[in-house]
C-alpha cells in the first residue's frame, strides 16, 4: 500500500513537471518571432505594448461592428421569415442580398434549419389553440424557387411628334412600345432570350430564340423568331436605334417599321484567320415577313451574310458586311424578291476617355429586285449616318436617307435628319430629331420627333 | 549492345518528355490586374492576355468582335465578377463559340468567390442609388490580402486544368505569397503614419484599398455611382471638405479632371490621379508595382498635405 501511494505521488509530481514544461515550451514557441518560413502579415514590426493595445482595441471594435451588423441582419431575416409564415404570401420587395458563399451555387435549403417550404408557427400563436409544429407553405415562399428566375427588364419607348406630315403622320404622343425581355440559361447547352413587345397594336414576340453557344467547329446557332441579318439596322430593336425612326431604305425596301423578323434557324460560323474577325451566317425562315410572303410550306426565305471586323487601333475599328436574302413575295406564288445589302461601320472610342467621347459612322446600301407581273423592279436605297458624343451625357447626330420604293423604282423619297440625345443615366434617354422628307408624291414633311426611353430591371448588354 | 541500350533509353526518355510536355494554358482575363496575378502564378506554363486596359473604365468596355476571337481560343477565362463586366462580357462569352469558358464549366473562374467583399448593400436596392452594384464592391483587388486570395484561387484552377504542373504552380504561389507579404509590410510601414487620414475619391472604387491602408473615404465627387458631378453636389462636397480638413482627392485616370480641379481650387486640396488597375499609368506593370506606385504617390501627397 505504501508503494502504490508513493507511486501515485511520484506520478502526480511527474505529471505536474511535464505540464509545467509543456506550458513553458508552448509559451516560448508562441512568441517565436516571424521567420521567413512562417511569415505573419502584421502591420508593424515593433512589439511596443502601446501599439499592441491599440491594435487589439481596433480589432475588438471591428469585431463588434461586424457582429452587430450580422446580428441585426439575422434578426431582420428571422422577423421576415416569421412574417411569411403568418400570412403565407411572400412580401413584395426582394430579400437582402445573401452572403457570397450562399449565392455561389443554388442553395438546396434556406439558411434556417427548417426543410425548404416550411416556416415556424409565429411566436405567440402556438399553444393558444393555433396549429402546432411547422406550417406547410404553398407557392414556395422561400427564395429557392426564385433563384432560376430569368433576368427581366422592361424598356419603355415613348414617342412624340410635331410638325407637318401629310402622308403618314405619327400621333402627337404615343406609348409606342414597352419591350419586356426575359433572359436566362436553359441548360448546360443553351440559353434563351425572349423580347416581347407590347404596343398599341397588341403583344407580339419581337424576338424569342434559343442560342446554342457550345457547338463545335466555331458554330453558333439560334432557333426561334429572329430579326433577319439583312444589313445592320434590320437587326436593331427600336430602343437600340440611334434615331427615333427607321431609315427610309429600311421602311421602303425591307418591309415597314417591323423590318424583316421571322421564325427560323440561324447558324453562323467563325472563320479563323490572321487578319480579321470573319463570320459567315446562313439563315432559313418561314418566308412571311416584311417584303416576303410565303404561299406554301416550301416557300421559305433564306439569308446569307459575311461579316468582317478589324481593329485599326485600340480606339478605332471598322466593321463591313454583305448580306443576300431571297424569298417569295406577295405578287404571286412564283414571284421572288432578292435583297442585297452592304453595310459599313466606323467606330472611334478612345479607351481612356471612353466615358466622354465616341463617334460612330455607318452607311448601308440596299438593292431590291422584286419580281412581279409587269416584270422585275430594281430599286435602290441607302442611308448614311453619324453620331458623335461630345460630353459625358450628350450625343449629336445626323442622317441622310435616299430610297426608291420596292414596287416602283421611279418613285423615291429622300431627306436629312438632325439629332440630339441626352442620357440622364445609362438607363434612360431623351432624344429629339428634326426630320425632313421629300416624298415621291411631291409632298414634303417637316417634323420634330421626340423620344423618351427608360428601362428597368436587369442590366442589359450595351449594344455594340 | 551497350550503345544500343543507351540510345534506346535516350530515345525513350526523349519521347516521354515530349509526350508529357504540355502546351501552355491559354488564359484570358477581363482586367490587367487579374492578368498580372495569373502570370505570377502560371509562369511560363501559361500565356495570359487581358481584354480591358488598365487605363479604361472596366464597366465601360466595348464588346468588340476582336475580343470574341480572343475568347474563342482561350482555355481559361478569369473574371472579376460582382457585376463589374455585366454590360459587356456575357454577350462576348455567348458569341465566343468556346464551350470550355461558359460560366459553370471548368474553364471559367470568377475570382470574387473567395475574397473579402465590402459595400454589400442591404435593405431595398433600387437604381435611385445610382448604378449600384448589388453584389458588393467589385474593386476588391485593391487590397493586397485579396490579391493573395485571388492568387490562391488561380493556383487551384490552374492545377485543376494542368494537374502535372500543380507542384510548379504551388511553388510559384509560395514565391508570390512571400514577395507580397514583404511588400505589404513595406507599404503599411510607409502609410502607417497617415492612418485615419480622410480622403475624397471620385468613384466608389477605393473601399478595399482604404480598409487595407487605413484611409477614410468620406465623400465622392460623383453624387451617386454612375451619375456625373452636379454643381449642387460639388458645392456641398467642397463645404464638407473644408469643414473636415480633407486635403486629398483621388481620381482614376479615366475620369474628367474638371470638377476635381475646381473643388481643389476652392478647398486647397490636392488632386491625385491614382491608377486603380495594373497598366493604368507607366510604372504599374504588375500587381506589386501598382501598389508601390500608389503607396508612394499617396505618401508623398500626404506628406505635403499634413506636413510630416
Amino acid at each position: 500500500m505504501h508503494n502504490s501511494s508513493t507511486l501515485v505521488r511520484r506520478f502526480g509530481v511527474a505529471a505536474c513537471v511535464a505540464g509545467l514544461t509543456l506550458t513553458v515550451v508552448g509559451a516560448a514557441a508562441a512568441q517565436t518571432p516571424p521567420t521567413p518560413q512562417n511569415p505573419q502579415p502584421a502591420p508593424a514590426p515593433s512589439t511596443d505594448p502601446q501599439q499592441l493595445r491599440e491594435e487589439v482595441d481596433r480589432l475588438r471594435k471591428e469585431f463588434e461592428s461586424v457582429r452587430d451588423a450580422y446580428g441585426s441582419r439575422l434578426a431582420a431575416l428571422e422577423a421576415r421569415l416569421a412574417q411569411i409564415g403568418g400570412t403565407g404570401v411572400p412580401p413584395a420587395p426582394p430579400l437582402p442580398v445573401e452572403p457570397p458563399a450562399a449565392a455561389a451555387k443554388p442553395p438546396t435549403a434556406p439558411p434556417a434549419a427548417l426543410p425548404p417550404g416550411q416556416v415556424e408557427v409565429p411566436a405567440g400563436a402556438a399553444g393558444a389553440g393555433g396549429p402546432q409544429g411547422p406550417l406547410p407553405v404553398y407557392g414556395s415562399a422561400t427564395a429557392t424557387s426564385k433563384i432560376f428566375n430569368p433576368d427581366i427588364a422592361v424598356i419603355g419607348n415613348f414617342l412624340g411628334a410635331v410638325g407637318k406630315n401629310d402622308l403618314n403622320p405619327s400621333p402627337v404622343f404615343e406609348m409606342s412600345e414597352a419591350e419586356a425581355s426575359f433572359q436566362a440559361v436553359v441548360d448546360p447547352y443553351a440559353r434563351a432570350d425572349f423580347f416581347l413587345a407590347f404596343s398599341p397594336e397588341g403583344v407580339e414576340i419581337e424576338e424569342g430564340f434559343i442560342t446554342f453557344p457550345t457547338l463545335p467547329w466555331g458554330l453558333l446557332a439560334k432557333v426561334g423568331k429572329l430579326k433577319q441579318q439583312v444589313g445592320k439596322v434590320n437587326t436593331l430593336h427600336a430602343h437600340n436605334l440611334p434615331w427615333v425612326d427607321r431609315p427610309l431604305a429600311s421602311v421602303n425596301l425591307l418591309g415597314g417599321e417591323e423590318g424583316l423578323a421571322d421564325a427560323g434557324v440561324s447558324v453562323s460560323k467563325l472563320i479563323p484567320n490572321r487578319w480579321l474577325f470573319l463570320e459567315a451566317t446562313g439563315e432559313v425562315y418561314q418566308g412571311n415577313s416584311g417584303v416576303f410572303q410565303s404561299h406554301q410550306r416550301s416557300d421559305v426565305s433564306w439569308v446569307s451574310r459575311l461579316r468582317g471586323y478589324r481593329d485599326i487601333t485600340e480606339s478605332t475599328n471598322v466593321d463591313i458586311g454583305a448580306s443576300f436574302a431571297r424569298g417569295h413575295n406577295d405578287a404571286g406564288p412564283d414571284f421572288h424578291t432578292n435583297l442585297f445589302a452592304v453595310d459599313a461601320t466606323l467606330r472611334y472610342r478612345p479607351l481612356q476617355r471612353a466615358l466622354y467621347r465616341r463617334f460612330l459612322g455607318r452607311t448601308e446600301l440596299f438593292w431590291s429586285r422584286r419580281d412581279q407581273e409587269e416584270g422585275r423592279v430594281p430599286a435602290f436605297g441607302m442611308y448614311v449616318s453619324g453620331e458623335y458624343q461630345f460630353s459625358r451625357r450628350w450625343f449629336a447626330g445626323a442622317r441622310y436617307d435616299w430610297s426608291e420604293r420596292a414596287y416602283d423604282a421611279s418613285l423615291n423619297d429622300k431627306g436629312p435628319s438632325l439629332l440630339l440625345t441626352f442620357w440622364p443615366s445609362e438607363f434612360s434617354q431623351v432624344r429629339g430629331q428634326y426630320r425632313r422628307i421629300n416624298f415621291a408624291e411631291g409632298v414634303t414633311s417637316n417634323e420634330v420627333l421626340f423620344q423618351l426611353l427608360f428601362s428597368i430591371g436587369a442590366h442589359g448588354a450595351h449594344v455594340f | 549492345m551497350k550503345k544500343l541500350t543507351i540510345v534506346s533509353a535516350a530515345l525513350m526518355a526523349a519521347l516521354t518528355v515530349s509526350t508529357e510536355a504540355r502546351a501552355a494554358v491559354k488564359v484570358i482575363t477581363s482586367t490587367q490586374d487579374l492578368a498580372s496575378i495569373v502570370s505570377e502564378i502560371g509562369g511560363d506554363k501559361v500565356t495570359v492576355e487581358a481584354l480591358a486596359r488598365g487605363y479604361q473604365d472596366p464597366h465601360q468596355v466595348e464588346a468588340k468582335p476582336s475580343f470574341v476571337l480572343k475568347l474563342h481560343g482561350a482555355d481559361l477565362l478569369v473574371v472579376v465578377g460582382r457585376e463589374l463586366e455585366i454590360a459587356w462580357l456575357p454577350a462576348l462569352i455567348t458569341q465566343s463559340r468556346n464551350a470550355k469558358i461558359q460560366p459553370g464549366n471548368a474553364g471559367y473562374l470568377d475570382a470574387s468567390r473567395t475574397v473579402r467583399i465590402l459595400d454589400m448593400p442591404t435593405g431595398q436596392i433600387t437604381r435611385a442609388m445610382g448604378d449600384v452594384h448589388p453584389q458588393g464592391n467589385p474593386h476588391y483587388w485593391l487590397d493586397p490580402a485579396n490579391g493573395r486570395r485571388i492568387a490562391k484561387a488561380v493556383e487551384g484552377k490552374l492545377s485543376e486544368l494542368s494537374a502535372a504542373d500543380a507542384a510548379y504552380f504551388a511553388q510559384r504561389y509560395a514565391d508570390f505569397d512571400r514577395k507580397l507579404t514583404a511588400a505589404e509590410n513595406r507599404w503599411k510601414g510607409i502609410l502607417t503614419p497617415y492612418k485615419g487620414t480622410k480622403v475624397v475619391t471620385y468613384h466608389r472604387s477605393w473601399s478595399n484599398f482604404a480598409e487595407a491602408f487605413g484611409l477614410d473615404v468620406v465623400g465622392y465627387v460623383e453624387p451617386k455611382p454612375g451619375i456625373p458631378p452636379s454643381p449642387g453636389h460639388q458645392l456641398a462636397l467642397s463645404e464638407e471638405m473644408k469643414r473636415q480638413g480633407i486635403r486629398i482627392i483621388i481620381v482614376e485616370p479615366y475620369f474628367d479632371l474638371k470638377t476635381p480641379n475646381a473643388i481643389a481650387r476652392t478647398t486647397g486640396a490636392q488632386v491625385l490621379v491614382v491608377p486603380p488597375s495594373v497598366g493604368g499609368v507607366k510604372g504599374t506593370e504588375d500587381y506589386i508595382r501598382l501598389f508601390d506606385y500608389n503607396v508612394d504617390l499617396l505618401a508623398s501627397a500626404l506628406k505635403t498635405a499634413t506636413g510630416h
